[in-house]
């Protein structure tokens, strides 16, 4: 899965959106969360050491907080996941799929870099 | 009450006479059997859920200790009757029914008498000025009187305890727990002669005697003494001399109370009683009446009864059994006790003297280290017939299940002491009683483990926790839970499940294993520790762990050098996150001392941000709703008026509550306000496997309830007494007694080394009750580590300690200094002066509250709450 910092595209099923202009890749912390105000919508971006970056719901699926750009990356078993700072539930960062709670799903978005600044489809 | 009343279909009747654990066993197994078709009805004469007696030491020194056997739901079956200030007085085996001392008649179909035994009773002078060590009410009067005994005295209380077998030597090390100097007087020659040979006993005697405690051996008490209000002053021996005494336990045995099977006067005697008392019962537990069963220590079997409770409980079992249609017969005494004494190990199974025939003695004694080791077996040294070990009883525990069984070596080979080593491995036999309390053979422990479908969900029981409640093995006494322990691990290794110490999927090492590693090869960060002992990315679990590891041991600011991606939902934003996303704020407010300027700053704070605020458990003011990039902003108020974090987001030192001490108590007699702040502000920032707490009392009253606290302090009239391990939460614990009478620099230093042990050595988020509980050698292992240096490591610890303190900065004092640490708490990386809307308050009472999802219009979907077992 190595991807080129200069474009990276990432297709998310069933997410078809316009692309929006986030903010410079270098504002992200490798590692750190942070969220954005996206089209009106709270989304966590997370740029891991890889140099993927990806953008999820900001909201907790578990609880309806908006939280999740405060959770620990971390992988499980070769996929990158995000850990919920409330309850811990883990969730794939690609797939939204959650690992420990059947049934929570995470809203994923696609994203991608151009020009050293993160786009991502809402 | 009409007793007579039954009808085929009526449910058959039992009653049982008696409280006590064997009665409590004895309503467990009817239970566990189905109580459809019955009626049990327990008539007890103690105020009290049946109790745990084995463990009344715990209650002589902690009154609050609950000794409640099993669960206490279960008596709310409606087939159980659980009848409180009831004792029966009278049996009238014609009616079948009892009578109590209320007035009251029961009919029965079957009757279990399980009424005990008496503490026996002195027949000396002054006796009547002595306590008993028998009941809840007994311990309890013990207690009272030696705290009473010592404000009068205004010195040490000593202690004198009439008894030098089991019971004796329990109640004096209780009397030592509670702080007066123990006496023991035995008119034999050695104590606990009925268990021990006298190289044991002899052993025993010099290991008490080391650790402060006055034995007089063979010679008997003649009189207590007293002055003219009743207090007493000493007891006058046999030979003459007078010890001195400010009060007197007697613990010299038990008279099985058979009185319900004793004629009246002119009435012919129904029942055969032993030649020293109790009821006559055959190998069903029955009487000579059919349909009366006696059981405990009323219940002579073989011309013996015993005050033990793994007998009482098999009787139990029998009756339970029998009533239900079985043919349970009762084996025999099992007398194997297992002792532990202010640290000193004592246990005696099985033919513990040789009495067999022919029967080998393999002795170990060593009296300058005070370890005395014996094995008995049969004349080819080959079966195991008993054994006796003193001062180190390691191997009991492998060798008390393989009792009547061939050795699997040769006998020498389990005297660990003699230099031998560790015992070598035995696989026990599954028909080898493991838990002798409740009778569970190794056997059905496998099968527990394997998934027989005994317990709930018939999912295999692989953790220890569980595995005691399905099994039951090891909840009595708790001596064989290592050995169930070893089994289990065993076991899951047989079976290929690996008994991880791994702290997670990317980390292989026990967190124990990750600190040593990080501190001898003087690692510093996460990418290191990962390159070297790690695989993938992290997660939750490695990455706050090493976090806090790195934090323990460098004390450098915690989201600097890529730490911050490592820190758990708290530490990150360094608040404690609520349910809503917002955080609440906790400036320190050292030992709870705070002016009213103080108050008044929070107050302005609150008032300006509109913060909800409530006083914590810990003695401060905790303000809650701030929003993310709100808390710089807070906390520049808060710092510029002088405080600073109080740390109540880290897994760290918390607070250090304390009473008002002697400076305004009248009562007080150290300054306990004075030594809080400064311990408070001596382990401030100190990061550890979990949350610390600390409380100093001022004196024995305890209002600061230093006990329930990770490290308690008490001051006494010559300084303070410190306590470890006390623990809110879940299974509360109290703090046990470390050290006492320590001056200021003592205690200190005993705190330090004890902090930086358990820092070192515990697990991933286990308190310290756990930790001083499942470390091997338990509190004795922790106050050899922490007052006798046995590790050589004291020194060690105490630089660890001054490394820290000399370290310590204000988490916020340095953020606020730094803008590209202020960055991180920008509400949107691309909008950070739009707060997040969805972040909604409701008043309530005069203050706000986060707004409920209905209350938002918001509905959860999906979402469980997984509940146990909903898993497996």
């Amino acid at each position: 899965m190595a991807i080129g910092l200069e474009s990276i595209e990432r297709q998310v099923e069933e997410q078809a959106g316009a692309w929006h202009r986030v903010c410079a890749v270098e504002e992200l912390e490798f590692a750190w969360g942070e969220a954005a105000l996206v089209d009106g919508r709270q989304l966590a971006l997370f740029r891991l050491e890889s140099g993927e970056v990806y953008a999820v719901a900001q909201q907790d699926p578990a609880t309806l907080s908006n939280v999740m750009a405060r959770g620990i990356t971390g992988s499980r078993g070769g996929r990158p996941t995000i850990a919920s700072p409330l309850h811990k539930e883990v969730y794939d960062l690609q797939t939204g799929e959650c690992f420990t709670t059947p049934g929570l799903r995470l809203d994923c978005f696609a994203t991608r870099i151009v020009d050293g600044n993160l786009e991502v489809a809402v | 009450m009409n007793a007579h009343t039954t009808s085929p279909n009526a449910p058959r009747r039992i009653v049982v006479a008696g409280g006590g654990p064997a009665a409590h066993r004895f309503a467990d197994a009817m239970h566990t059997r189905g109580l459809d078709g019955w009626q049990v009805t327990v008539l007890t004469e103690e105020a009290h859920l049946p109790y745990d007696r084995v463990a009344l030491s715990k209650a002589l020194t902690d009154m609050e200790y609950d000794l409640t056997l099993g669960e206490a739901a279960m008596w709310d079956h409606e087939a159980l009757d659980l009848r409180t200030g009831e004792r029966v007085v009278k049996i009238d085996p014609d009616a079948r029914t009892v009578e109590t001392a209320a007035g009251n008649t029961y009919g029965y179909d079957a009757l279990v008498v399980a009424t005990g035994s008496n503490a026996a009773r002195l027949p000396i002078p002054g006796a009547e000025h002595t306590h008993v060590y028998r009941t809840l009410e007994d311990v309890w009067a013990i207690n009272g009187a030696i705290t009473a005994l010592r404000e009068k005295l205004g010195r040490e209380v000593t202690a004198v305890t009439i008894g030098g077998g089991l019971l004796g030597l329990e109640a004096a090390a209780g009397t030592e727990q509670l702080g007066a100097t123990p006496v023991v007087i035995d008119g034999a020659n050695w104590l606990m002669a009925t268990q021990l040979d006298e190289g044991a006993g002899q052993a025993l005697g010099r290991l008490i005697k080391e650790k402060g405690f006055e034995i007089h051996g063979g010679v008997f008490p003649s009189e207590v003494l007293s002055d003219d209000d009743g207090q007493v002053t000493g007891v006058l021996m046999a030979d003459g001399r007078t010890i001195a005494a400010d009060i007197v336990i007697v613990a010299i045995g038990v008279r099985p109370r058979d009185e319900l099977f004793r004629a009246a006067d002119g009435e012919e005697q129904l029942f055969s009683l032993g030649p020293r008392g109790g009821v006559v019962i055959d190998e069903g537990c029955q009487t000579e009446i059919p349909g009366i069963y006696a059981i405990g220590e009323v219940a002579n079997f073989g011309g013996m009864c015993l005050g033990l409770v793994a007998p009482a409980n098999t009787m139990a079992e029998i009756v339970a059994d029998r009533l239900h249609g079985g043919q349970a017969t009762f084996p025999g005494f099992d007398t194997a006790t297992k002792l532990k004494l202010s640290g000193v190990d004592v246990a005696s199974f099985g033919d513990a003297f040789a009495e067999t025939e022919h029967a080998l003695e393999i002795v170990y004694a060593d009296p300058a280290r005070g370890v005395y080791q014996k094995i008995v077996t049969t004349d080819d040294a080959k079966t195991l017939l008993g054994g006796i070990f003193v001062g180190d009883a390691t191997p009991y525990m492998s060798l008390r299940p393989l009792l009547g069984r061939e050795l699997p070596a040769e006998p020498g080979a389990f005297l660990s002491a003699a230099g031998g080593g560790e015992a070598p491995e035995t696989e026990l036999p599954d028909d080898a009683i493991l838990c002798s309390c409740n009778n569970v053979a190794a056997g059905s422990i496998r099968d527990a483990i394997n998934g027989c479908g005994s317990c709930e969900g018939n999912a295999p029981v692989q953790d220890l926790g569980e595995l005691k409640s399905c099994s039951r093995a090891g909840t009595q006494c708790g001596s064989c839970v290592p050995m169930l322990k070893k089994l289990l691990e065993g076991e899951l290794k047989k079976s290929g499940v690996e008994v991880s110490k791994a702290l997670c999927e990317h980390i292989s090492l026990s967190r124990q294993e990750l600190f040593e590693t990080i501190r001898i090869l003087e690692l510093t960060s996460f990418e290191e520790i990962m390159a070297k002992y790690g695989t993938g990315a992290g997660c939750d679990i490695c990455k706050p762990t090493i976090a806090s590891i790195l934090a323990s041991q460098h004390s450098a600011y915690v989201l600097d050098a890529g730490r911050g991606t490592l820190q758990d939902t708290n530490d990150r934003a360094l608040a404690n996150m609520q349910k809503d996303g917002t955080y609440s704020v906790v400036p320190r407010i050292a030992g709870g001392e705070i002016t009213p300027d103080g108050l008044a700053v929070i107050a302005a704070v609150a008032k300006k941000y509109g913060l909800y605020t409530k006083i914590t458990g810990g003695q401060r003011i905790d303000m809650f709703g701030a929003r993310l990039e709100q808390l710089p902003e807070i906390w520049k108020e808060l710092v510029d008026a002088g405080f600073e974090s109080g740390q109540a987001y880290g897994k760290s030192l918390r607070t250090v509550k304390s009473c008002v001490g002697s400076t305004w108590c009248r009562y007080g007699v150290q300054d306990s306000v004075a030594m809080a702040i400064n311990l408070e502000l001596r382990y401030r920032g100190l990061r550890s496997p979990h949350k610390l707490k600390m409380g100093v009392s001022g004196c024995a009253r305890e209002c600061a309830e230093a006990r329930g606290k990770d490290v308690g302090v008490i001051a006494t009239a010559d300084g303070w007494n410190l306590y470890v391990g006390g623990n809110g939460g879940a299974t509360p614990a109290h703090a046990q007694l470390l050290a006492k009478d320590l001056d200021d620099d003592t205690l200190i230093k005993y705190i330090d080394r004890y902090f930086m042990y358990y820092i070192r050595t515990a697990d991933r988020l286990q308190r310290t009750a756990r930790w001083q509980e499942e470390l091997e050698g338990g509190l004795e292992h922790v106050r050899q580590v922490v007052v006798e240096d046995s590790l050589g490591i004291a020194d060690e610890l105490e630089a660890a300690m001054a490394k820290h303190i000399g370290t310590y900065r204000d988490e916020w004092a340095e953020t606020l200094k730094d803008p590209e640490r202020l960055r991180r708490f920008r509400s949107f990386v691309n909008a950070p002066d739009q707060k997040d809307d969805s972040i909604t308050f409701v008043p309530e009472r005069g203050q706000i509250r986060p707004a409920t999802n209905e209350e938002k219009g918001k509905v959860l979907i999906g979402a469980t709450i997984p509940v146990r077992g909903d898993a497996g």
